[in-house]
Protein backbone atom coordinates (compact mmCIF):
# COMPACT_ATOMS: atom_id res chain seq x y z
CA UNK A 1 0.00 0.00 0.00
CA UNK A 2 2.95 2.37 -0.62
CA UNK A 3 1.48 4.09 -3.26
CA UNK A 4 -1.93 4.53 -1.33
CA UNK A 5 0.08 6.33 1.87
CA UNK A 6 1.95 8.47 -0.14
CA UNK A 7 -0.97 9.89 -1.86
CA UNK A 8 -2.65 10.22 1.08
CA UNK A 9 0.70 12.35 2.65
CA UNK A 10 0.69 13.98 -0.35
CA UNK A 11 -2.95 15.55 -0.74
CA UNK A 12 -3.82 15.46 2.81
CA UNK A 13 -2.88 19.41 3.01
CA UNK A 14 -5.36 20.04 -0.04
CA UNK A 15 -7.87 17.72 1.72
CA UNK A 16 -8.27 19.68 5.09
CA UNK A 17 -8.00 22.98 3.22
CA UNK A 18 -10.94 22.14 0.69
CA UNK A 19 -12.90 20.47 3.37
CA UNK A 20 -12.41 23.39 5.74
CA UNK A 21 -13.76 25.95 2.96
CA UNK A 22 -16.51 23.84 2.37
CA UNK A 23 -17.21 23.14 6.17
CA UNK A 24 -17.42 27.25 7.19
CA UNK A 25 -19.09 27.93 4.27
CA UNK A 26 -21.76 25.57 5.61
CA UNK A 27 -21.24 26.27 8.78
CA UNK A 28 -21.55 30.41 8.19
CA UNK A 29 -25.19 29.13 6.38
CA UNK A 30 -26.44 27.31 9.40
CA UNK A 31 -24.75 29.93 12.22
CA UNK A 32 -27.44 32.66 10.01
CA UNK A 33 -30.33 31.04 10.12
CA UNK A 34 -31.96 31.58 13.52
CA UNK A 35 -31.74 35.40 12.54
CA UNK A 36 -32.34 34.86 9.07
CA UNK A 37 -35.82 32.48 10.22
CA UNK A 38 -37.36 35.50 11.81
CA UNK A 39 -37.64 37.12 7.77
CA UNK A 40 -38.71 33.70 6.49
CA UNK A 41 -42.50 33.99 7.21
CA UNK A 42 -43.56 34.77 4.06
CA UNK A 43 -40.28 33.83 2.00
CA UNK A 44 -40.58 30.63 1.24
CA UNK A 45 -43.78 31.21 -0.85
CA UNK A 46 -41.77 34.31 -2.38
CA UNK A 47 -38.83 31.64 -2.89
CA UNK A 48 -41.14 28.78 -4.22
CA UNK A 49 -42.98 31.54 -6.52
CA UNK A 50 -40.16 32.50 -8.75
CA UNK A 51 -41.11 30.03 -11.68
CA UNK A 52 -38.06 28.55 -13.02
CA UNK A 53 -35.71 29.89 -11.21
CA UNK A 54 -37.01 28.17 -8.27
CA UNK A 55 -38.03 25.04 -10.10
CA UNK A 56 -33.73 25.21 -11.30
CA UNK A 57 -32.83 24.95 -7.83
CA UNK A 58 -35.52 22.91 -6.05
CA UNK A 59 -36.94 25.87 -4.03
CA UNK A 60 -40.34 25.21 -5.17
CA UNK A 61 -40.47 22.28 -3.10
CA UNK A 62 -38.60 22.75 0.07
CA UNK A 63 -40.13 24.85 2.82
CA UNK A 64 -37.22 27.68 3.81
CA UNK A 65 -38.78 27.76 6.89
CA UNK A 66 -37.62 24.80 8.52
CA UNK A 67 -34.08 23.99 9.01
CA UNK A 68 -33.72 21.54 6.73
CA UNK A 69 -35.59 23.09 4.14
CA UNK A 70 -33.00 25.79 4.25
CA UNK A 71 -29.81 23.58 4.46
CA UNK A 72 -31.41 21.15 2.16
CA UNK A 73 -30.78 24.15 -0.46
CA UNK A 74 -27.89 25.80 1.23
CA UNK A 75 -25.69 22.47 1.09
CA UNK A 76 -26.32 21.98 -2.12
CA UNK A 77 -25.20 24.79 -3.35
CA UNK A 78 -21.66 24.66 -1.09
CA UNK A 79 -21.46 21.27 -0.64
CA UNK A 80 -22.48 20.17 -4.15
CA UNK A 81 -20.79 22.09 -6.33
CA UNK A 82 -17.45 22.16 -3.82
CA UNK A 83 -17.85 18.34 -3.63
CA UNK A 84 -18.22 18.05 -7.29
CA UNK A 85 -14.96 20.17 -7.85
CA UNK A 86 -13.10 18.52 -5.71
CA UNK A 87 -14.06 15.17 -6.67
CA UNK A 88 -13.64 16.19 -9.98
CA UNK A 89 -10.02 17.76 -9.08
CA UNK A 90 -8.73 14.39 -7.69
CA UNK A 91 -10.27 11.94 -10.16
CA UNK A 92 -9.01 14.05 -13.30
CA UNK A 93 -5.04 13.88 -11.74
CA UNK A 94 -5.03 10.77 -10.06
CA UNK A 95 -3.19 8.67 -13.23
CA UNK A 96 -2.41 11.69 -15.40
CA UNK A 97 -0.82 13.93 -12.98
CA UNK A 98 1.90 11.34 -12.90
CA UNK A 99 2.35 11.92 -17.19
CA UNK A 100 1.75 15.61 -16.56
CA UNK A 101 4.29 15.65 -13.71
CA UNK A 102 7.06 13.74 -15.52
CA UNK A 103 7.18 11.48 -12.28
CA UNK A 104 5.39 8.66 -14.46
CA UNK A 105 8.88 7.63 -15.25
CA UNK A 106 9.86 7.20 -11.67
CA UNK A 107 7.03 5.25 -10.44
CA UNK A 108 6.40 3.13 -13.12
CA UNK A 109 10.45 2.07 -13.17
CA UNK A 110 9.93 -0.09 -10.17
CA UNK A 111 8.32 -3.32 -9.48
CA UNK A 112 4.92 -2.36 -9.36
CA UNK A 113 2.03 -3.51 -12.08
CA UNK A 114 -0.48 -1.22 -13.59
CA UNK A 115 -2.90 -2.29 -11.70
CA UNK A 116 -1.58 -1.67 -8.45
CA UNK A 117 -0.94 1.62 -9.47
CA UNK A 118 -4.51 1.83 -10.52
CA UNK A 119 -5.89 0.30 -7.26
CA UNK A 120 -4.31 2.38 -5.05
CA UNK A 121 -4.28 5.71 -6.64
CA UNK A 122 -8.22 5.12 -6.77
CA UNK A 123 -8.65 3.96 -3.18
CA UNK A 124 -6.79 7.17 -2.12
CA UNK A 125 -8.88 8.99 -3.97
CA UNK A 126 -12.13 7.14 -2.57
CA UNK A 127 -10.44 7.56 0.92
CA UNK A 128 -10.12 11.67 0.56
CA UNK A 129 -13.42 11.89 -0.86
CA UNK A 130 -14.66 10.31 2.67
CA UNK A 131 -12.51 11.96 5.13
CA UNK A 132 -13.74 14.99 3.25
CA UNK A 133 -17.47 14.62 3.39
CA UNK A 134 -17.01 12.94 7.22
CA UNK A 135 -15.27 16.10 8.37
CA UNK A 136 -17.84 18.29 6.70
CA UNK A 137 -20.27 16.23 8.06
CA UNK A 138 -19.33 16.41 11.74
CA UNK A 139 -18.35 20.24 11.41
CA UNK A 140 -22.25 20.62 10.08
CA UNK A 141 -23.48 18.37 12.66
CA UNK A 142 -21.75 20.73 15.43
CA UNK A 143 -23.31 23.65 13.22
CA UNK A 144 -26.17 22.64 13.74
CA UNK A 145 -25.77 21.91 17.90
CA UNK A 146 -24.36 25.35 18.39
CA UNK A 147 -27.52 27.12 17.33
CA UNK A 148 -29.62 25.11 19.73
CA UNK A 149 -31.02 23.11 17.10
CA UNK A 150 -32.21 19.70 16.82
CA UNK A 151 -30.44 17.52 13.62
CA UNK A 152 -33.09 15.82 11.69
CA UNK A 153 -31.07 12.86 11.44
CA UNK A 154 -32.05 10.62 8.84
CA UNK A 155 -32.97 14.17 6.64
CA UNK A 156 -29.72 15.40 7.31
CA UNK A 157 -27.62 11.93 6.54
CA UNK A 158 -29.15 11.30 3.62
CA UNK A 159 -28.57 14.56 1.99
CA UNK A 160 -25.09 14.17 2.97
CA UNK A 161 -24.75 10.49 1.44
CA UNK A 162 -26.49 11.88 -1.40
CA UNK A 163 -23.31 13.74 -2.05
CA UNK A 164 -20.96 11.80 -1.08
CA UNK A 165 -22.31 9.10 -3.63
CA UNK A 166 -22.18 11.77 -6.55
CA UNK A 167 -18.78 12.47 -5.63
CA UNK A 168 -17.89 9.69 -6.11
CA UNK A 169 -19.47 9.20 -9.26
CA UNK A 170 -17.78 12.52 -10.67
CA UNK A 171 -14.51 11.27 -9.50
CA UNK A 172 -14.85 7.40 -11.09
CA UNK A 173 -16.15 9.30 -14.27
CA UNK A 174 -12.93 11.52 -14.12
CA UNK A 175 -10.38 8.77 -12.79
CA UNK A 176 -11.47 6.32 -15.99
CA UNK A 177 -10.81 9.98 -18.06
CA UNK A 178 -7.63 10.12 -16.59
CA UNK A 179 -6.17 6.71 -17.75
CA UNK A 180 -6.56 8.23 -21.70
CA UNK A 181 -4.57 11.55 -20.86
CA UNK A 182 -0.85 12.69 -20.80
CA UNK A 183 -2.15 16.31 -19.47
CA UNK A 184 -3.58 16.53 -16.11
CA UNK A 185 -6.46 17.69 -17.48
CA UNK A 186 -7.86 20.18 -14.60
CA UNK A 187 -10.29 21.79 -16.96
CA UNK A 188 -11.47 18.97 -18.78
CA UNK A 189 -12.99 17.71 -15.13
CA UNK A 190 -13.79 20.98 -13.58
CA UNK A 191 -16.01 20.94 -17.34
CA UNK A 192 -17.44 17.95 -16.28
CA UNK A 193 -18.39 18.59 -13.19
CA UNK A 194 -20.07 22.21 -13.98
CA UNK A 195 -21.28 20.86 -16.90
CA UNK A 196 -23.34 18.15 -15.08
CA UNK A 197 -24.40 20.20 -12.64
CA UNK A 198 -25.92 22.70 -14.88
CA UNK A 199 -27.78 20.22 -16.92
CA UNK A 200 -29.33 19.54 -13.53
CA UNK A 201 -30.57 22.70 -13.62
CA UNK A 202 -32.04 22.25 -17.13
CA UNK A 203 -33.65 19.29 -16.28
CA UNK A 204 -35.29 20.65 -13.47
CA UNK A 205 -36.33 23.56 -15.46
CA UNK A 206 -38.49 21.89 -18.46
CA UNK A 207 -40.11 18.57 -18.74
CA UNK A 208 -38.64 17.86 -22.18
CA UNK A 209 -34.86 17.94 -20.48
CA UNK A 210 -36.12 15.52 -18.20
CA UNK A 211 -34.34 12.53 -19.57
CA UNK A 212 -31.10 14.46 -18.55
CA UNK A 213 -32.25 13.06 -15.00
CA UNK A 214 -30.65 10.13 -15.88
CA UNK A 215 -27.28 11.85 -17.22
CA UNK A 216 -26.16 13.91 -14.35
CA UNK A 217 -25.50 12.69 -10.66
CA UNK A 218 -27.18 15.89 -9.50
CA UNK A 219 -30.38 14.77 -10.08
CA UNK A 220 -30.38 12.05 -7.13
CA UNK A 221 -29.04 14.99 -4.47
CA UNK A 222 -32.09 17.17 -5.12
CA UNK A 223 -32.69 17.27 -1.34
CA UNK A 224 -36.60 18.24 -1.83
CA UNK A 225 -36.66 15.01 -2.88
CA UNK A 226 -34.60 13.54 -0.27
CA UNK A 227 -36.90 15.33 2.46
CA UNK A 228 -40.09 14.52 0.90
CA UNK A 229 -39.65 10.67 0.35
CA UNK A 230 -36.89 10.46 2.79
CA UNK A 231 -34.43 8.50 0.68
CA UNK A 232 -32.28 8.69 -2.16
CA UNK A 233 -33.04 7.75 -5.16
CA UNK A 234 -32.32 4.05 -5.70
CA UNK A 235 -32.30 3.59 -9.34
CA UNK A 236 -30.47 6.64 -10.40
CA UNK A 237 -27.90 6.19 -7.75
CA UNK A 238 -27.36 3.03 -8.97
CA UNK A 239 -27.51 4.36 -13.10
CA UNK A 240 -24.98 7.11 -11.73
CA UNK A 241 -22.79 4.50 -10.26
CA UNK A 242 -22.59 2.47 -12.94
CA UNK A 243 -21.52 5.13 -15.52
CA UNK A 244 -18.72 5.87 -13.36
CA UNK A 245 -16.97 2.84 -12.71
CA UNK A 246 -17.96 1.56 -16.44
CA UNK A 247 -15.57 4.70 -17.20
CA UNK A 248 -13.39 3.95 -14.78
CA UNK A 249 -12.62 0.30 -16.13
CA UNK A 250 -12.21 1.72 -19.72
CA UNK A 251 -9.48 4.21 -18.55
CA UNK A 252 -7.96 1.72 -16.30
CA UNK A 253 -7.90 -1.09 -19.07
CA UNK A 254 -6.30 1.57 -21.51
CA UNK A 255 -3.92 2.80 -19.23
CA UNK A 256 -2.55 -0.56 -18.44
CA UNK A 257 -1.67 -0.69 -22.24
CA UNK A 258 -0.36 2.68 -22.61
CA UNK A 259 2.47 4.16 -24.01
CA UNK A 260 4.27 6.52 -21.33
CA UNK A 261 6.72 8.74 -22.19
CA UNK A 262 6.74 10.45 -19.33
CA UNK B 1 24.30 -15.21 -19.99
CA UNK B 2 22.72 -12.19 -22.00
CA UNK B 3 21.32 -9.34 -19.11
CA UNK B 4 19.17 -7.40 -22.35
CA UNK B 5 18.61 -8.80 -25.67
CA UNK B 6 16.44 -7.31 -28.56
CA UNK B 7 15.82 -8.95 -31.86
CA UNK B 8 14.69 -6.83 -34.51
CA UNK B 9 13.20 -4.47 -32.05
CA UNK B 10 10.84 -2.11 -33.49
CA UNK B 11 8.65 0.85 -32.03
CA UNK B 12 7.02 3.45 -34.44
CA UNK B 13 4.92 6.50 -32.92
CA UNK B 14 2.36 6.11 -35.28
CA UNK B 15 3.86 6.70 -38.35
CA UNK B 16 7.11 8.86 -37.26
CA UNK B 17 10.31 6.16 -36.31
CA UNK B 18 11.42 5.60 -32.80
CA UNK B 19 13.75 2.75 -33.38
CA UNK B 20 13.60 0.33 -36.12
CA UNK B 21 14.82 -3.48 -36.33
CA UNK B 22 17.23 -3.29 -33.32
CA UNK B 23 19.21 -6.23 -32.51
CA UNK B 24 21.92 -6.31 -29.23
CA UNK B 25 22.49 -8.02 -26.88
CA UNK B 26 24.12 -7.41 -23.17
CA UNK B 27 25.89 -9.95 -21.17
CA UNK B 28 26.09 -10.22 -17.46
CA UNK B 29 28.47 -8.48 -15.63
CA UNK B 30 29.87 -6.15 -18.89
CA UNK B 31 29.67 -2.12 -18.93
CA UNK B 32 27.75 -1.56 -22.11
CA UNK B 33 27.43 1.97 -23.88
CA UNK B 34 24.52 2.49 -26.06
CA UNK B 35 25.87 6.11 -28.31
CA UNK B 36 23.87 7.99 -30.26
CA UNK B 37 22.89 11.96 -30.10
CA UNK B 38 19.07 12.99 -29.36
CA UNK B 39 16.28 12.16 -31.43
CA UNK B 40 18.71 8.58 -32.61
CA UNK B 41 16.44 6.38 -30.31
CA UNK B 42 18.15 5.70 -27.30
CA UNK B 43 15.47 6.91 -25.16
CA UNK B 44 12.86 4.64 -26.66
CA UNK B 45 15.15 1.71 -26.47
CA UNK B 46 15.58 2.03 -22.53
CA UNK B 47 11.73 2.98 -22.16
CA UNK B 48 11.20 -0.43 -24.01
CA UNK B 49 13.21 -2.47 -21.77
CA UNK B 50 11.73 -0.48 -18.98
CA UNK B 51 8.10 -1.87 -19.86
CA UNK B 52 6.88 2.20 -20.32
CA UNK B 53 6.57 1.51 -24.22
CA UNK B 54 4.94 -1.48 -26.10
CA UNK B 55 6.90 -2.41 -29.20
CA UNK B 56 5.22 -2.38 -32.62
CA UNK B 57 7.36 -5.42 -33.47
CA UNK B 58 10.18 -7.80 -32.55
CA UNK B 59 11.17 -9.29 -29.47
CA UNK B 60 13.23 -8.27 -26.33
CA UNK B 61 14.23 -9.96 -23.15
CA UNK B 62 15.75 -8.38 -19.95
CA UNK B 63 17.15 -11.01 -17.30
CA UNK B 64 15.40 -13.80 -18.85
CA UNK B 65 12.16 -12.34 -19.25
CA UNK B 66 10.36 -10.87 -21.89
CA UNK B 67 9.53 -7.33 -22.08
CA UNK B 68 5.73 -7.89 -20.68
CA UNK B 69 6.88 -9.50 -17.97
CA UNK B 70 8.93 -5.73 -16.69
CA UNK B 71 7.11 -5.63 -13.23
CA UNK B 72 8.66 -8.55 -12.63
CA UNK B 73 12.11 -8.36 -13.53
CA UNK B 74 12.29 -4.67 -12.38
CA UNK B 75 12.59 -5.60 -9.32
CA UNK B 76 16.47 -6.54 -10.27
CA UNK B 77 16.65 -3.19 -12.34
CA UNK B 78 18.11 -0.07 -11.19
CA UNK B 79 16.99 2.87 -13.63
CA UNK B 80 18.69 6.67 -13.51
CA UNK B 81 16.49 8.77 -15.83
CA UNK B 82 18.31 11.55 -17.71
CA UNK B 83 16.09 14.16 -16.25
CA UNK B 84 15.57 12.89 -12.06
CA UNK B 85 12.00 14.63 -12.05
CA UNK B 86 10.35 13.32 -8.73
CA UNK B 87 7.23 14.94 -6.81
CA UNK B 88 8.26 18.73 -5.49
CA UNK B 89 6.94 18.39 -2.11
CA UNK B 90 8.44 15.56 -1.05
CA UNK B 91 12.39 15.16 0.69
CA UNK B 92 14.99 13.80 -0.26
CA UNK B 93 15.32 11.13 2.07
CA UNK B 94 11.21 10.84 1.43
CA UNK B 95 11.74 10.39 -2.41
CA UNK B 96 14.63 7.12 -1.62
CA UNK B 97 12.62 5.53 1.07
CA UNK B 98 9.89 5.44 -1.07
CA UNK B 99 11.59 4.34 -4.14
CA UNK B 100 12.95 0.98 -1.59
CA UNK B 101 9.03 0.87 -0.24
CA UNK B 102 7.55 0.41 -3.84
CA UNK B 103 10.84 -2.56 -4.46
CA UNK B 104 9.49 -3.83 -0.93
CA UNK B 105 13.37 -3.84 0.25
CA UNK B 106 14.71 -2.78 3.21
CA UNK B 107 17.11 -0.66 1.66
CA UNK B 108 18.09 1.44 4.66
CA UNK B 109 21.58 0.92 5.40
CA UNK B 110 22.75 0.48 1.86
CA UNK B 111 20.84 4.21 0.97
CA UNK B 112 22.77 5.46 4.02
CA UNK B 113 25.92 4.54 2.87
CA UNK B 114 25.10 5.96 -0.53
CA UNK B 115 23.37 9.50 0.68
CA UNK B 116 26.91 9.85 2.31
CA UNK B 117 29.28 9.13 -0.91
CA UNK B 118 27.34 11.83 -2.59
CA UNK B 119 26.52 14.11 -0.04
CA UNK B 120 22.55 14.19 0.62
CA UNK B 121 20.95 16.10 2.60
CA UNK B 122 17.99 13.49 2.83
CA UNK B 123 15.86 16.77 4.71
CA UNK B 124 15.92 18.79 1.71
CA UNK B 125 12.80 19.16 -0.22
CA UNK B 126 12.93 17.77 -4.25
CA UNK B 127 11.70 21.42 -5.46
CA UNK B 128 14.83 23.60 -3.85
CA UNK B 129 17.38 20.77 -5.55
CA UNK B 130 19.74 21.50 -8.60
CA UNK B 131 19.48 19.17 -11.75
CA UNK B 132 22.93 17.80 -9.46
CA UNK B 133 21.48 16.86 -6.50
CA UNK B 134 18.32 15.30 -7.89
CA UNK B 135 20.62 13.39 -10.16
CA UNK B 136 22.10 12.32 -6.82
CA UNK B 137 18.87 11.72 -5.49
CA UNK B 138 18.49 9.24 -8.09
CA UNK B 139 21.66 7.24 -8.18
CA UNK B 140 20.73 6.32 -4.51
CA UNK B 141 17.00 5.11 -6.17
CA UNK B 142 19.21 3.20 -8.80
CA UNK B 143 21.59 1.51 -6.46
CA UNK B 144 20.31 1.25 -3.17
CA UNK B 145 18.55 -2.55 -3.48
CA UNK B 146 21.67 -3.62 -5.18
CA UNK B 147 19.85 -4.30 -8.69
CA UNK B 148 21.61 -7.10 -10.85
CA UNK B 149 21.12 -4.97 -13.94
CA UNK B 150 21.40 -0.57 -13.92
CA UNK B 151 20.00 1.11 -16.90
CA UNK B 152 21.22 5.10 -16.90
CA UNK B 153 19.82 7.45 -18.92
CA UNK B 154 22.85 10.46 -19.62
CA UNK B 155 23.84 9.41 -15.97
CA UNK B 156 26.58 12.63 -15.69
CA UNK B 157 24.66 15.53 -17.11
CA UNK B 158 24.46 17.80 -14.15
CA UNK B 159 26.99 16.10 -11.54
CA UNK B 160 30.57 17.93 -11.34
CA UNK B 161 33.17 16.36 -11.98
CA UNK B 162 34.00 15.23 -8.49
CA UNK B 163 30.61 13.23 -8.36
CA UNK B 164 31.16 12.01 -11.86
CA UNK B 165 33.90 10.16 -10.55
CA UNK B 166 32.30 9.18 -7.00
CA UNK B 167 29.37 7.87 -9.48
CA UNK B 168 31.70 5.55 -11.58
CA UNK B 169 33.58 4.49 -8.36
CA UNK B 170 30.04 3.14 -7.42
CA UNK B 171 29.07 1.46 -10.44
CA UNK B 172 32.83 -0.03 -10.33
CA UNK B 173 31.48 -1.54 -7.04
CA UNK B 174 27.95 -2.53 -8.88
CA UNK B 175 29.98 -4.53 -11.43
CA UNK B 176 32.94 -6.21 -9.25
CA UNK B 177 29.58 -7.48 -7.12
CA UNK B 178 28.36 -8.92 -10.39
CA UNK B 179 26.03 -6.32 -11.74
CA UNK B 180 25.52 -5.21 -15.31
CA UNK B 181 25.77 -2.11 -16.07
CA UNK B 182 23.82 -0.30 -19.39
CA UNK B 183 24.91 3.70 -20.27
CA UNK B 184 22.89 5.92 -22.42
CA UNK B 185 25.11 8.50 -23.13
CA UNK B 186 26.25 10.94 -25.99
CA UNK B 187 29.55 12.26 -23.87
CA UNK B 188 31.93 9.89 -25.54
CA UNK B 189 34.97 10.17 -23.41
CA UNK B 190 32.60 8.53 -20.81
CA UNK B 191 31.83 5.19 -22.42
CA UNK B 192 35.61 5.04 -23.90
CA UNK B 193 36.82 5.62 -20.51
CA UNK B 194 33.73 2.92 -18.47
CA UNK B 195 32.42 0.68 -20.77
CA UNK B 196 33.76 -2.74 -21.71
CA UNK B 197 31.22 -2.68 -25.10
CA UNK B 198 28.95 -0.24 -26.73
CA UNK B 199 26.71 -0.15 -29.99
CA UNK B 200 26.32 2.76 -31.43
CA UNK B 201 22.98 3.80 -32.49
CA UNK B 202 21.73 6.12 -35.57
CA UNK B 203 18.15 7.20 -36.82
CA UNK B 204 16.71 4.39 -35.15
CA UNK B 205 18.87 1.63 -36.47
CA UNK B 206 22.12 -0.11 -35.01
CA UNK B 207 25.41 1.83 -36.71
CA UNK B 208 28.01 -0.50 -35.02
CA UNK B 209 28.15 -2.84 -32.04
CA UNK B 210 31.33 -4.16 -30.33
CA UNK B 211 34.43 -3.50 -28.23
CA UNK B 212 34.96 -0.11 -27.29
CA UNK B 213 38.89 -0.85 -28.40
CA UNK B 214 37.82 -2.29 -31.19
CA UNK B 215 34.78 0.32 -32.39
CA UNK B 216 37.59 2.96 -31.74
CA UNK B 217 40.49 0.55 -34.36
CA UNK B 218 37.78 -0.72 -36.39
CA UNK B 219 38.48 -0.25 -40.44
CA UNK B 220 37.72 3.46 -39.96
CA UNK B 221 41.21 5.10 -39.95
CA UNK B 222 42.06 8.78 -39.42
CA UNK B 223 44.18 9.73 -42.31
CA UNK B 224 46.22 13.30 -42.43
CA UNK B 225 47.79 14.37 -46.26
CA UNK B 226 50.72 16.95 -46.58
CA UNK B 227 50.75 19.00 -49.01
CA UNK B 228 46.97 18.16 -50.71
CA UNK B 229 44.12 20.34 -50.32
CA UNK B 230 41.34 18.26 -51.95
CA UNK B 231 40.10 14.75 -52.18
CA UNK B 232 39.69 13.16 -55.64
CA UNK B 233 36.20 13.13 -56.79
CA UNK B 234 33.73 10.84 -55.63
CA UNK B 235 36.22 9.38 -52.84
CA UNK B 236 34.13 8.33 -49.79
CA UNK B 237 35.31 10.43 -46.66
CA UNK B 238 33.94 11.49 -43.61
CA UNK B 239 34.69 14.49 -41.21
CA UNK B 240 36.82 16.22 -44.13
CA UNK B 241 38.37 19.56 -42.50
CA UNK B 242 41.90 21.50 -43.73
CA UNK B 243 44.80 21.42 -41.99
CA UNK B 244 47.91 23.74 -42.17
CA UNK B 245 49.24 22.57 -45.16
CA UNK B 246 46.81 19.74 -45.91
CA UNK B 247 43.89 17.31 -44.67
CA UNK B 248 42.87 15.46 -42.62
CA UNK B 249 39.87 12.80 -43.03
CA UNK B 250 38.10 9.34 -41.57
CA UNK B 251 37.99 6.47 -44.42
CA UNK B 252 36.21 3.48 -44.20
CA UNK B 253 37.40 1.05 -46.37
CA UNK B 254 40.55 -1.44 -47.29
CA UNK B 255 43.90 0.40 -47.26
CA UNK B 256 44.90 -1.21 -51.40
CA UNK B 257 41.71 0.99 -52.10
CA UNK B 258 42.82 3.82 -49.89
CA UNK B 259 46.41 3.60 -51.85
CA UNK B 260 45.06 3.76 -54.99
CA UNK B 261 42.54 6.08 -54.48
CA UNK B 262 44.92 8.81 -53.58
CA UNK B 263 47.55 7.83 -56.07
CA UNK B 264 47.21 10.63 -58.39
CA UNK B 265 47.78 13.61 -55.87
CA UNK B 266 50.82 15.47 -54.95
CA UNK B 267 51.35 13.80 -51.33
CA UNK B 268 54.30 15.29 -49.40
CA UNK B 269 53.50 13.21 -46.21
CA UNK B 270 50.70 10.57 -45.14
CA UNK B 271 49.36 9.54 -41.50
CA UNK B 272 46.98 6.56 -40.86
CA UNK B 273 46.33 6.76 -37.28
CA UNK B 274 43.51 4.81 -34.89
CA UNK B 275 40.73 7.17 -34.60
CA UNK B 276 39.52 8.49 -31.04
CA UNK B 277 35.66 6.84 -30.09
CA UNK B 278 34.35 10.20 -31.01
CA UNK B 279 35.68 10.31 -34.17
CA UNK B 280 34.33 6.88 -35.04
CA UNK B 281 30.71 8.15 -33.57
CA UNK B 282 31.39 11.11 -36.06
CA UNK B 283 32.08 8.64 -38.95
CA UNK B 284 28.98 7.11 -38.48
CA UNK B 285 26.71 10.22 -38.26
CA UNK B 286 28.64 12.07 -41.12
CA UNK B 287 27.36 9.59 -43.98
CA UNK B 288 29.54 7.12 -42.97
CA UNK B 289 27.98 3.60 -43.74
CA UNK B 290 27.33 1.59 -41.12
CA UNK B 291 28.60 -1.86 -40.82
Amino acid sequence: MSIFQTELKRGWIGTVIFGGIISFMLAVCVLIYPEMKGQMDGMSEMFADMGAFSEAFGMDQLDFGTLIGYYGVECGNVLGIGGALFAAFLGIRALSGEEAGRTAEFLLTHPVRRSRVILEKLTAVLTKIAALNLFILLLAALSFLLIGESIPLREFLLIHLAYFILQVEIALLCFGLSGFLRSNGIAIGMGLAMGLYFLNLIANITEAAEFLRYVTPFAYTDAAKIVNDLSVNPGLTVLGLLYGIAVTIGGSIHYVKKDVYA
Amino acid sequence: MAVIQTKNLTKFYKKSRGIEDLSFSVEAGECFGFIGPNGAGKSTTIRLLLGLLTPTSGKGEVLGLPLSRSAEYLAEVGYMPGEAIFYNSMRAGEVIAYSAKLRRKDCSAEAKRLMEALEIDPRKKIGELSLGNRKKVSIVCALQHSPALCILDEPTGGLDPLMQKVFFDLLQERRKAGGTVFISSHILSEVEHNCTRAAIIREGRLAAVGNVSELAGSSVKRVTLRGVSTLPHGFAASSVKATDNGITFLYHGSARELITALSSLPIEDLTVTEPELSEVFLHYYEGGKAE
